[in-house]
């Protein structure tokens, strides 16, 4: 989207906002199919939905997937390299249990906590940030001064007192990391809603009595879906890697079950003795987040006003 | 940051910031390994709280401050107990009033060390305002306790300085241990000359006083501590080492290569994941002894289900020691049976569980009976939660406990971890039902490990054990001066405990250093001490 | 512009008073005081020390002593390292923090931009994929996967460089904790780039620039770096904050006497005066670096010229 306005660049605005209207009025319903036709029509986002969907369906079948169940202690095979006679395709960690279903299950709190602390970031990141962008002046400062505050705040109290107030619960984690991490989003979509929010089809919008809630969700947020889409796929590796580090404090996941950060933690701690440890589960994550990668890429892609 | 600048300037500046970087750091010639030959480094895991012998708790500070200061009692190369600051000292008959000569030597500024300053210091360290974590150790000596609760005046305690040179101690009541009890940072001298002046700052900046074999040259926190020779250390001649670095660097792995890099000498503790390829790549740097200290797990005996000794008893006898220390640890950790560690004072052999002698498999079966007599069964097992603060260790270990009682008695296991201070403050309201908890000996003496289970000691008795026949042998032990008459008491109490299990023994604990082969003079012993003193590095 | 800025550092008190009040409180409500600890203290002793430290007052009247001294500038003394001042420690830290920090950042912005810039110049095309590929490498590994790994290589193996220390801060030292820092940050900033890169690049006010014959790396320069470093800057702000104040997990593995580990050791310790001094430290930066974001916003775009 424009984010300059000078004399010479008028044109374009123009020709920027009729498109924007002419999306509104012919593509209506055809809006997501439209999106999702020309998402398939991208190899690497087409390539990535099937890799994470395999992904998906070993972490949801895992049990069934190797001889060895998650939580079983393997005395005689403690620490040991891969070994396919026995069924330790990826190895045994210091307990000597099965790193391969390990890191299956892994991958559900993972991909769990993931998708969902992502999703609640994205969900009050870009309301809260567009509102603020849009409204301006003394609500956007209060509602920046807000956002000021929740960053100082020291994070790991605040985790602390949920898990004294609500007991241990893993959803606790959701909202313990979405709680944080909507902020940076808040600030993106907040400068970038600013920089449209003067352009002639928002104001024509405003004019013409559309609601601010309307305005916001129809108009604003659909053109600032690109940086809105890249940070969010950047989201997911940080959210994935604080959990171990709540883990540590015990509100993460609790043993015997397992994630991948708390793996790779694991597994760097001893990655000359026993390399494995780290191998697995770090390809796997870095996988995950190729994927997610392409396919951001991909639906930012797909979702531009402009190329339709 | 520019914002006018272009994106291929942005490019350029890029690159070359790298490059600087990359070639000063690539040209220079590589001169981490080479160190002067009078220097000894340490990875002494963990920042100190403090230099001050008044404040601190931990043995990465004790290391520090052993090097600086000299008790009245200190450590000889192989832990055994030497006349430091005292030259000699008389007992009475009643074993309650010791007699100090101390010897000819001064202060690291010149000026002489006399009975006054041991009389100073242990008013300082037991006096209300101090608010010292760790005065009740020195609660052996008389009216100590009520000097430190505000109870009695300073002049009750049984302190006296008998002349410059002379120093008498009165005891609350005959403790044989007491002698070993001074080697301990608690009871070391501080200046008071320098107190009064300087207040709290005393210790903490170049040149701050010290007694002992080398004093402080330099402390930057979380950088290096930096300790130098004392010239006027009393047997300078005798001390090789010139200069002691102190990392407080906490991350295992990380010190780790900084002693392959040759960066750091000794390190005071490594993972036992790493020891395996410890064992095949350097193994003249590995020293594993015996340490006096035991791992073990309160069982909260206030606890609807472990109120039942059957069931403490079967929870015990169902966990497989030899495999923890053999497969789980790896580390020489010795399997306990019994809560004293072996080598202890005295002592002797502790009183070990009874069913030790019975084979694995019989133990199982003994246990199954004993939960099936407390109305448990396979079909109808007890869930536990099992609390630990957050460790690799601590973490293994139970892990592996918890898998054992699944396997022997069904029982379901929850692991609960926490940050070692809600771990404790868990402990400390008893907020728990079976819990993690160790216990490193303060002073070489069974005493210090069985008052952990009487009554009286509110603050560490974490299971709540309280029998009577228990508490009357731990006083009788108390105030009784034949050694042999005082073991047995301790015995037989010990005893009691290994019947009722109120705290389930797990392993004793080792001491675990790498040190560089450079070093020489280092000798592995129980207590752990090694003065740099005593050390000499090629 | 003036009046903006005093106005906006005038709000920065209540803001900080707020955090201070909020941070205060929570930290108390949190189980496990600053002295429980292994060996745990006899009754009387503990009174002993509370007293000591005024912990035995209520907590409002300790609230009320803590921000009397605040006002004189007393940070007051930390529990956990009691030779020292929270002053005196986060002084003595704060050189290493900002050294190292402060290289990382600006390095990662500068190649981060530049990177990111290339790649949307050729969407699509081999030298994208290479970059991003990388890019996406140096976020899926988390840093205390890459730190050890960085000082085992050059540290141990090759012994170019020392494995850890601070050696006075000499340019041997700072080598690899400076890359390790600026690692993720340069993929994350290369991501952002590139994403909006991409959008303002498909924006029709540069078709027709570039339709006007005018060449297209002035076009680029011209218009599109401006607009395209929004959500940058965005990031930027909190993120330079975060990372100049120092990272635990850098300053553990490559012992560096900063700040960074006090963010979460004072906090595991619950040394309180010791968390109020670095949330207190913290939130001053935030508020600082948000507001210069907010005023680079109307430097990149006019129209977000910021009303005093």
């Amino acid at each position: 989207m424009s984010l300059l306005a000078k004399p010479n660049d008028r044109m374009a605005a123009v020709l920027d906002q009729q498109q924007n209207v002419d999306m509104e009025e012919v593509a209506g319903r055809s809006l997501w199919q439209d999106a999702r036709i020309r998402l398939m029509r991208n190899k690497a986002a087409v390539v990535s939905m099937v890799i994470l969907a395999m992904i998906t369906m070993m972490a949801i079948f895992a049990p069934w997937l190797s001889s060895h169940p998650f939580d079983e202690v393997y005395w005689d095979f403690i620490q040991v390299a891969p070994n396919v006679a026995e069924g330790f395709w990826f190895g045994t960690d210091e307990n000597g249990r099965d790193l391969f279903v390990r890191t299956l299950y892994g991958a559900r709190v993972s991909l769990m906590v993931g998708l969902v602390a992502t999703t609640v970031s994205l969900i009050i990141g870009v309301t809260y940030g567009a509102f603020a962008g849009y409204m301006g002046g003394r609500v956007d400062n209060l509602m920046m001064r807000f956002v000021d505050i929740l960053y100082s705040l020291p994070f790991m109290f605040f985790v602390i007192i949920l898990m004294v107030i609500f007991g241990r619960h893993i959803f606790l984690i959701f909202v313990a990391l979405g709680a944080v991490e909507w902020l940076t989003m808040a600030r993106i979509v907040r400068g970038q809603t600013m920089a449209i929010k003067k352009k002639e089809f928002i104001e024509a919008a405003h004019a013409s009595g559309v609601s601010t809630a309307r305005i916001i969700f129809r108009h604003i947020v659909p053109n600032i879906l690109g940086p809105v889409i890249v940070y969010m796929t950047l989201t997911i590796p940080q959210v994935i890697l604080t959990e171990s580090f709540l883990s540590f404090l015990g509100l993460g996941v609790q043993e015997p079950l397992t994630s991948w950060g708390v793996l790779i933690s694991e597994g760097a701690k001893v990655m000359e003795s026993a390399p494995w440890m780290l191998a697995f589960p770090a390809t796997f994550l870095a996988v995950t987040l190729f994927c997610f990668n392409f396919i951001g890429d991909g639906l930012r892609d797909a979702l531009d006003p402009k190329d339709r | 940051m520019s914002v006018k600048m272009t994106p291929f300037k942005h490019l350029k500046a890029g690159m070359l910031a790298v490059s600087i970087a990359v070639s000063g750091a690539f040209f220079t010639a590589p001169d981490n390994v080479a160190k002067a030959a009078g220097t000894l480094t340490f990875g002494n895991m963990g920042e100190p709280a403090s230099l001050d012998p008044h404040f601190i708790s931990g043995v990465w500070e004790s290391r520090i401050v052993g090097n600086m200061f000299l008790g009245l009692t200190t450590e000889a190369a192989d832990g055994s107990i030497v006349p430091g600051a005292a030259e000699s000292w008389t007992v009475s008959d009643d074993g309650l009033v010791y007699t100090f000569k101390l010897r000819d030597h001064t202060w690291s500024d010149g000026k002489p060390v006399t009975a006054h300053d041991f009389y100073y210091a242990f008013q300082r360290i037991l006096a209300p305002e101090t608010a010292s974590g760790y005065s009740y150790l020195l609660y052996t000596i008389k009216n100590a306790q009520d000097v430190n609760t505000g109870k009695a005046g300073p002049d009750a305690l049984g302190v006296k300085v008998l002349d410059d040179k002379t120093l008498q101690v009165t005891l609350e009541g005959p403790a044989p241990y007491f002698v070993a009890q001074l080697v301990h940072y608690t009871a070391y001298p501080v200046p008071s000359h320098k107190i009064k002046e300087l207040g709290k700052e005393w210790a903490k900046n170049k040149g701050a006083v010290s007694n002992g074999a080398y004093t402080l040259e330099e402390w930057t926190p979380n950088a290096q501590i930096r300790l130098v020779k004392n010239p006027k250390f009393y047997d300078a001649e005798n001390v090789s080492i010139d200069e002691l670095i102190f990392y407080p660097q906490e991350d295992r792995s990380a010190v780790l290569k900084r002693v392959r890099a040759g960066e750091v000498d000794i390190q005071t503790d490594f993972a036992s994941s790493d020891l395996k390829w410890l064992e095949k790549n350097m193994p003249e740097y590995i020293r594993i002894a015996p340490y006096l200290g035991v791992y073990y797990y309160p069982l909260n005996t206030s606890d609807e289900i472990l109120k039942d000794p059957r069931v403490r008893k079967a929870l015990a006898m169902s966990i497989d020691r030899e495999i923890l220390t053999d497969k789980v640890l790896r580390t020489g950790e010795v399997p306990a049976y019994g809560f004293v560690p072996p080598g202890t004072g005295t002592y002797g052999q502790p009183s070990e569980v009874p069913w030790k002698g019975l084979s694995k498999d019989e133990r199982i079966a003994e246990a199954r009976k004993l939960m099936e007599q407390a109305g448990y069964s396979k079909s109808n097992p007890p869930t536990l939660r099992l609390s630990y603060n957050t460790s690799e260790n601590h973490k293994k270990v139970a892990i592996a406990i918890a898998a054992m009682w699944k396997k022997a008695l069904g029982v379901k296991t929850e692991l609960y971890n926490s940050e070692v201070k809600v771990h404790y403050a868990s402990l400390k309201t008893r907020d728990f039902q079976v819990a993690r908890a160790g216990w490193i000996a303060d002073y070489n003496d069974p005493q210090n490990f069985l008052n952990l289970m009487e009554a009286r000691n509110l603050s560490k008795n974490y299971s709540n054990f309280n029998n009577d026949q228990y508490n009357t042998l731990m006083k009788k032990a108390e105030i009784e001066v034949d050694m042999e008459k005082r073991d047995e008491y301790m015995r037989e109490a010990e005893a009691i405990a290994m019947a009722e299990l109120p705290n389930i023994p797990l392993y004793y604990y080792v001491s675990k250093n790498l040190v560089n082969p450079r070093v020489k003079g280092w000798i592995d012993n129980p207590a752990d001490v090694h003065h740099a003193r005593y050390l000499t590095v090629d | 512009m003036f009046t903006y800025i005093t106005k906006r550092l005038l709000a920065a008190i209540p803001t900080l008073l707020i955090i201070i009040t909020i941070a205060f409180f929570m930290m108390r409500i949190a189980p496990g005081g600053p002295f429980d600890a292994e060996r745990q203290l006899p009754p009387e002793i503990e009174a002993n020390i509370l007293k000591a430290y005024d912990l035995d007052k209520p907590l409002y009247q300790q609230y009320f002593i803590y921000v009397g001294n605040l006002l004189r500038f007393d940070f007051g003394p930390s529990y956990k390292f009691r030779d020292f001042s929270v002053t005196e420690l986060i002084l003595t830290g704060l050189p290493a923090s900002m050294q190292i920090g402060g290289m990382a950042i600006l390095i990662a912005a500068l190649i981060g931009i530049s990177l990111g810039t290339l790649a949307a110049l050729y969407q699509n095309q081999k030298t994208d994929y290479a970059i991003m590929g990388v890019a996406m490498t140096g976020i899926a590994i988390p840093n205390f996967v890459v730190a050890p790994i960085l000082s085992l290589i050059f540290g141990v193996y090759l012994s170019w460089l020392p494995v850890a220390g601070w050696g006075d801060g000499s340019a041997r030292n700072l080598v690899l904790p400076v890359i390790s820092l600026a690692l993720p940050q340069i993929a994350y900033i290369a991501r952002l780039t590139r994403g909006s890169m991409v959008e303002v690049l498909h924006s029709n006010y540069i078709r027709t620039a570039r339709a006007k014959g005018l060449r297209e790396r002035l076009v680029v320069i011209r218009h599109a770096i401006k607009g395209a470093l929004l959500p940058v800057v965005s990031y930027l702000g909190p993120a330079a904050a975060a990372v100049t104040t120092g990272s635990v997990v850098i300053e553990s593995i490559y012992d560096i006497p900063g700040v960074g580990r006090y963010f979460v050791n004072a906090a595991l310790n619950r040394d309180y005066p010791l968390v109020m001094g670095v949330v207190i430290f913290y939130a001053t930066l935030i508020i600082i670096m948000n507001l210069i974001v907010d005023v680079i916003y109307s430097f990149l775009d006019p129209k977000l010229r910021v009303n005093g």
